[in-house]
């Protein structure tokens, strides 16, 4: 059975449920999408991006409140109220995400613990809002005059909000967007460099994360038809985070799963529990806690991929996507100089790490830096590309000063790098990694790769990057996890990304370090194709019969200075290289 | 608000701040060692308080039962583990300390009846209870993830706190208790009164914090844990065992999450779920040490405490909104300061 | 084919007999979370309810509901439509009884709420038609705490409450009550449950320097308001609220709340009860099964209300059970019908005397004024 197979039963099932299943199921049932639609922002948030939150339940809050307050005070109906509550919770959610999400590391989650409980405060002492108390009756859903009072009908409503919205993320994870959105848990260093807005990125997994947050509270409030304080507190939001993880947090359906598990498990241990141990006790919290740390011991990563492993991957050969090419940017002319470094200094404190430095790089040529272990060069290299500002002097890319440019806006200029330790997302596909590489190259935004209107775009996209795999030599592996690549391919990859970006400068961080002879044979072919199509390539390496064989021009590093430049064979029998690399030749 | 007033208010504020400075020097100990946010460090507190005040009611203590419930079970995962790797020799360690050790401390309970006891004893007899759960707690739940990501742990620390917190009010209900100062003394310090006990929390909170700074500079098992701390590959490769050092983190911050509760029973409630919210106070002035600094984290305890007590003046019924709010922008300046190198692997 | 019909039939009839042999009662309490000191006696009260009446086999199914209002009403539904159950006792607070008026009315399931407010069923309409209450309403206490005031001579008093909707349901009804006696409320605080200091609102209150201060908070957390006020010398009165009324506030209150005035259900004094009080007898009875079961002094007045559910039930079955057959629509009508008309009642807390009106029925019997007197509850004049 394939996955859509699977998919189209489990709608049908859905479908069929409540005219089969007893009532209090649909009631069950009801609750598991609610929380589901909850779970699935986590998921993109926090399985997908990295950023942990504790404060969903207070976005469900404001959902909720805002229908309770516009339907019953003000006798709105509640299909406007819902828009009036997405306005409200978004502008929350920026403002919030503006703050929070400048938090690193673990900033982020108490920041999150922080708005959560001040916000569930707030609603319990604003009296408009019915105070701890709660407010009551808040009217029933009618669509198309049916009334949804009966759990029966309310239960299509809320199935069908979940499969839109776990389509909905689908299409944004299967983005240019999304991809960028994935790059996060990479680290922004590597997706800043490939011109990806990493702070935009965030916010909009946030706001996203928000939003669903904020329909379930809607769907809540009309099912509940009474709000009070307690479903949004902090305990709650943590229960969500719960529901994700257990599921799987890097899985959209893994909200799903985590969201049905914990509250059918909750409802199985509160009919049985009492029938083990007697009505004495209240032993379902005990219970459930211990069976959850055994769970996440047994899974860490969730209870989908599990699942997922009795499902048969989808078979046959998937076919390299292809598309028109995307446009090119015109290349400078061989021999032009396209970076200049002037006097660099760069000082850590009292620490000189480059000093006084000059360099240049011509386009169709391939430069390459080297020096013994410390002397300073990925200083020099993060200078060049913006990672560190220089403490004095300057560096011209194409002319132009990069001084207070940050990585992102020098990538976009066409200056494009790899890492000396490879940055990848190992769970993506090798394809996927390389179409980041192309990021800035599309211009398509969030809604529309929502709900696939980007489609054109992304295939340009995506045979870009599928070009750039064949041109490197990774054309076998490009749908395989880019984790499961030897290192050496896995450098390689990271040259394709690189010229997936389209540049004219290429920075390449010790390319050739744990390639095999052979590989090194090949990616020294790939160089020289390049410089033969005029890019000009900077390269720091280690491995000197690999420079000595390819690059133009060398420039050693030592203790921070430059030494000396020149070509290959000059600098290969300077003296002070040689003691730098020899110590000392008397 | 007059001069008085901010005294006083100065005076709680400190007292709740210093309850709180000790559990964040335990959260950034045990994340520091383990990558473990150790959301049930709160209920060492309760567990702590609430065994004394059960001595002193005269009732056998559920902890009694847990500790020897854990015992057996960490006695048979290690022996599990211990036949499958061939080290039957560790037999007698840990039968030891999972066996013999509860079962000679449930003989003393039940025998002893510690209620006469003088308070000390009491004291003394609760932390062996409570404290050699911490380990137990490592070892069960925590041990076999140490390699999973931060989330996963974190997760797994609310679950631990869920079964936790139904433990407390299965064994001590759900009202609570006070147990009777260490001290009735107070002293006038013109317009302020200092009561005996205010000053035993302080003064207990800065004696235990020098103890930790000696045991981390001086002792080759605090050494260990910094060595650790800083870096857990490196620790290994010279020989430190991070099991070793998990055990030893989570048995310090039960250590002192029990002595917490045990200081603070006398001078406020303790119930069954009384600890999240410490906890959590505690955990917001780790944050604001980075999880990495003790001194800082213990100055953004206390002023967790202070923001509390005016707040509380001020606006009882928003404190919670105040002070939480207060502690986003107190975020965001450290977040921006502390330098946040991205790791390079 | 013959078969077959004769197996549905059967298989039908047993059914309707299965229906028609129990009475299926659900209850939903705050067992765990923050409501559990009250949730907890109600929960063992319900074990000491008869398991017969009217001849009748009386299951019930508890349920937990974790004080919170998601959960109360889910175990509604649950009961509702999976136990059929033909009435329905709980929640333990009002705002998960508040949540639970809706879904009761829906399903025609006459509900008991064991919640303080009024609001749970007034006003009457179509949907709090099927709602009743044990508890004395809030404000039957406040006014209490009023009179009271008065008498003593009290003009001005610090309020100082739970953060939740206890302290604010209280806060509420207080103020109309001490409006009507000309009382002011001089500064109204608040606090949490699980708070180690109020040391800031208790400095707050003193700056008003109020003649009395009332605490309004359940259990023993209500025990450190007054600590704190000791400590710091306040002279003045003490109130409480009736949500104290156990022997756990005692003992952590120890000297602290010794001469605190509080309203509470008579059953918290029984046995100084005049024996001409029909309350004394029935507080008696349920006081010494109590006991029996958990152990003496461990009864405490909250779980009275789920005992004073218990007779509702014994009231009203054997009337609803002349009309119609447990397990159906009517006879949940019936039962409904059968405590709308439930007159003379005497409870553990106070004499019912129901109407369409009113679903509570308490009148001035159902509250007295008590003192903290040598570490025990004493009946104030």
């Amino acid at each position: 059975m394939s996955p859509r197979i699977l998919l189209a039963a489990f709608v049908l099932l859905l479908g069929v449920a409540p005219q089969i299943v007893p009532e209090f199921y649909i009631t069950l049932l009801n609750y598991i999408g609610l929380y589901a639609i909850v779970a699935l922002g986590l998921v993109l948030l926090t399985g997908v991006a990295g950023l942990t939150s504790f404060g969903q339940a207070a976005f469900v809050g404001l959902g909720a409140y805002t229908t309770a307050w516009l339907t019953t005070a003000h006798g709105v109906s509640p299909w406007l109220a819902l828009p009036a509550g997405l306005v409200l919770t978004g502008a929350v959610a920026l403002i919030l995400g503006f703050m929070t999400l400048r938090l690193s590391g673990h900033y982020l989650p108490l920041g999150t613990i922080a708005w959560g409980i001040s916000l569930y405060y707030l609603f319990g002492n604003l009296e408009f809002l019915g105070g701890h108390t709660g407010m009551t009756g808040i009217p029933a859903l009618g669509i198309f005059g049916i009334d949804l009072k009966e759990g029966r009908y309310f239960y299509y409503l809320i199935w069908a909000v979940v499969l839109g919205a776990v389509w909905l993320t689908q299409n944004l994870l299967d983005s240019r967007e999304g991809r960028a959105i994935r790059a996060l848990k990479g680290g922004t260093v590597m997706a800043e460099a490939m011109g990806v807005d990493t702070a935009r990125s965030k916010v909009v997994a946030f706001l996203v994360a928000a939003l669903f947050a904020c329909v379930s509270g809607w769907l809540y409030a009309h099912l509940q038809r009474f709000v009070n304080p307690t479903p949004f507190g902090l305990h709650i939001g943590i229960e969500y985070l719960f529901m994700a993880v257990v599921g799987g947090a890097a899985h959209v359906w893994g909200a799903v799963v985590g969201a049905g598990l914990i509250t059918v498990l909750k409802q199985w241990l509160q009919d049985l529990l009492p029938k083990l141990f007697g009505a004495s006790g209240n032993f379902e919290i005990i219970v459930f806690g211990v069976m959850m740390i055994i769970v996440l011991q047994r899974a860490r990563d969730g209870l989908w991929p599990i699942l997922t492993r009795f499902v048969p991957q989808r078979g046959g050969k998937r076919e390299a996507p292809q598309a028109e090419a995307m446009p090119k940017r015109s290349m400078p002319q061989s021999g032009e100089v396209i970076l200049e470094a002037k006097n660099v200094v760069k000082r850590f404190g009292g620490l000189v790490a480059n000093n006084n430095m000059n360099l240049t790089v011509k386009a169709g040529e391939v430069m390459a830096l080297i020096g013994p272990n410390g002397a300073g060069k990925s200083t020099m290299f993060n200078c060049v590309s913006g990672v560190n500002s220089p403490t004095e002097g300057e560096v011209l890319f194409l002319g132009k000063s990069v001084a207070g440019l940050n990585s992102r806006q020098i990538a976009r200029q066409g200056m494009s790098r790899t890492f000396q330790h490879v940055r990848l997302l190992s769970t993506m596909t090798v394809l996927e990694n390389v179409a980041i590489g192309a990021h800035m190259r599309g211009d398509k935004g969030v809604l529309p790769a929502m709900l696939h209107l980007e489609r054109a775009e992304e295939q340009r996209l995506l045979a870009e990057a599928a070009r750039q795999i064949e041109r490197v030599g990774l054309k076998e592996h490009m749908f395989e996890q880019a984790g499961s690549l030897a290192l050496g391919q896995q450098r390689i990859l990271e040259i394709a990304r690189a010229l997936a970006a389209d540049p004219c400068l290429l920075l390449l961080d010790e390319p050739a370090a744990g390639l095999r002879y052979l590989e090194k044979q090949a990616l020294a072919d790939l160089l020289r194709r390049l410089r033969g199509e005029g890019m000009g390539i900077l390269l720091v390496e280690h491995d000197m019969d690999f420079v000595m064989g390819l690059a133009d021009r060398v420039v050693v590093m030592e203790f921070g200075e430059k030494i000396a430049e020149g070509l290959p064979e000059e600098v290969q029998r300077d003296p002070a290289v040689l003691e730098a690399y020899l110590g000392g030749v008397e | 608000m007059d001069l008085q007033i901010a005294l006083l208010l100065s005076q709680d504020g400190i007292t709740n701040g210093a309850i709180y400075a000790l559990l964040s020097l335990a959260l950034v100990l045990v994340f520091a060692v383990t990558r473990v946010i150790f959301i049930p460090q709160g209920e060492y507190v309760a567990f702590g308080a609430l065994t004394l005040a059960s001595f002193q009611a005269g009732k056998t203590p559920g902890t009694l039962w847990l500790l020897i419930g854990a015992g057996v079970i960490t006695a048979i995962v290690d022996l599990v583990a211990a036949a499958r790797a061939g080290k039957m020799k560790r037999l007698p360690q840990i039968l030891g300390w999972n066996i013999v050790y509860p079962a000679v401390l449930a003989a003393i309970v039940l025998l002893l009846k510690p209620t006469g006891l003088p308070l000390l004893a009491q004291v003394v007899l609760s932390l062996a209870l409570v404290v050699p759960l911490g380990p137990m707690m490592y070892r069960l739940a925590f041990q076999p993830l140490a390699e999973a990501s931060s989330l996963v742990l974190l997760i797994v620390a609310v679950a631990v706190h869920f079964a936790l917190v139904g433990l407390g009010l299965f064994f001590f209900g759900a009202e609570g208790s006070r147990t009777p100062a260490f001290s009735d003394a107070s002293f006038d310090l013109g317009m302020v009164t200092v009561n005996g006990q205010t000053l035993w929390v302080v003064g207990a909170s800065i004696a235990l914090i020098a103890v930790l700074y000696q045991f981390f500079e001086r002792t080759i098992y605090g050494k260990a844990l910094r060595a650790t701390a800083i870096n857990r590959t490196g620790a290994r490769l010279m020989g430190i065992s991070t099991v070793m050092a998990g055990k030893l983190s989570f048995l310090l911050a039960a250590l002192i999450g029990a002595l917490s509760g045990i200081l603070i029973a006398p001078i406020t409630t303790i119930y069954y779920d009384t600890g999240f919210l410490i906890g959590l106070k505690g955990f917001v002035g780790a944050i604001v040490g980075g999880l990495a600094s003790y001194p800082i984290a213990a100055a953004g305890a206390v002023l967790v405490g202070l923001l509390e007590a005016f707040s509380s003046f001020w606006a009882s019924a928003f404190k919670e909104v105040i002070v939480f709010t207060l502690i986003i922008p107190v975020l965001l300046w450290r977040s921006l300061t502390t330098h946040h190198v991205e790791e390079d692997e | 084919m013959q078969v077959k019909k004769i197996a549905v039939a059967v298989i039908g009839a047993v059914a309707a007999f299965a229906a028609q042999a129990d009475i299926n009662v659900g209850v939903t309490l705050s067992a765990t979370g923050p409501a559990a000191s009250l949730g907890i006696p109600e929960k063992n009260t319900i074990a000491l309810l008869p398991t017969s009446i009217g001849g009748q086999k009386v299951h019930y199914i508890v349920l937990d509901d974790a004080s919170d209002t998601t959960t109360a009403v889910k175990n509604v539904r649950k009961l509702i439509s999976e136990d059929k159950v033909d009435i329905i006792i709980g929640s333990t607070i009002t705002p998960n009884s508040l949540a639970m008026v809706d879904v009761v009315s829906e399903g025609e399931t006459p509900n008991i709420s064991l919640a303080a407010s009024a609001k749970i069923i007034d006003p009457a309409n179509p949907k709090t038609k099927w709602v009743f209450k044990t508890p004395q309403n809030d404000g039957l206490m406040a006014a209490a705490i009023a009179d009271h005031m008065t008498a003593a001579g009290v003009k001005t008093v610090g309020f100082i409450g739970f953060n939740d909707a206890y302290g604010e349901g209280w806060y509420q009804v207080f103020v109309q009550a001490a409006e009507k006696k000309g009382i002011k409320i001089a500064a109204s605080e608040r606090y949490n449950r699980a708070d180690t200091s109020v040391t800031g609102q208790v400095l707050k209150l003193m700056s008003v320097k109020p003649d009395a201060v009332l605490v309004a908070g359940s259990g023993t957390p209500a025990a450190l308001p007054q600590a704190t006020l000791k400590e710091k010398g306040y002279t003045g009165k003490y109130y409480q609220t009736h949500g104290v009324a156990n022997n756990d506030f005692l003992r952590v209150g120890g000297k602290n709340v010794e001469g605190t005035f509080l309203p509470a259900g008579p059953m918290l004094v029984a046995s100084q009860l005049p024996d001409s009080n029909p309350v004394k007898k029935s507080a008696n009875e349920y006081i010494a099964k109590y006991e029996a079961a958990h152990g003496k002094g461990s009864v405490a007045t909250f779980g009275g209300h789920a005992w004073d559910a218990g007779l509702l039930l014994q009231a009203a079955v054997p009337v609803a059970l002349k009309k119609a057959q447990p397990g159906s629509k009517e006879f949940r009508a019936a039962l409904r019908d059968a405590l709308e008309a439930t007159k003379n009642v005497a409870g553990a807390h106070g004499i019912f005397n129901m109407s369409a009106g009113d679903h509570l029925g308490f009148d001035n019997r159902a509250r007295v004024m008590v003192q903290v007197e040598n570490g025990a509850w004493k009946l104030a004049k």
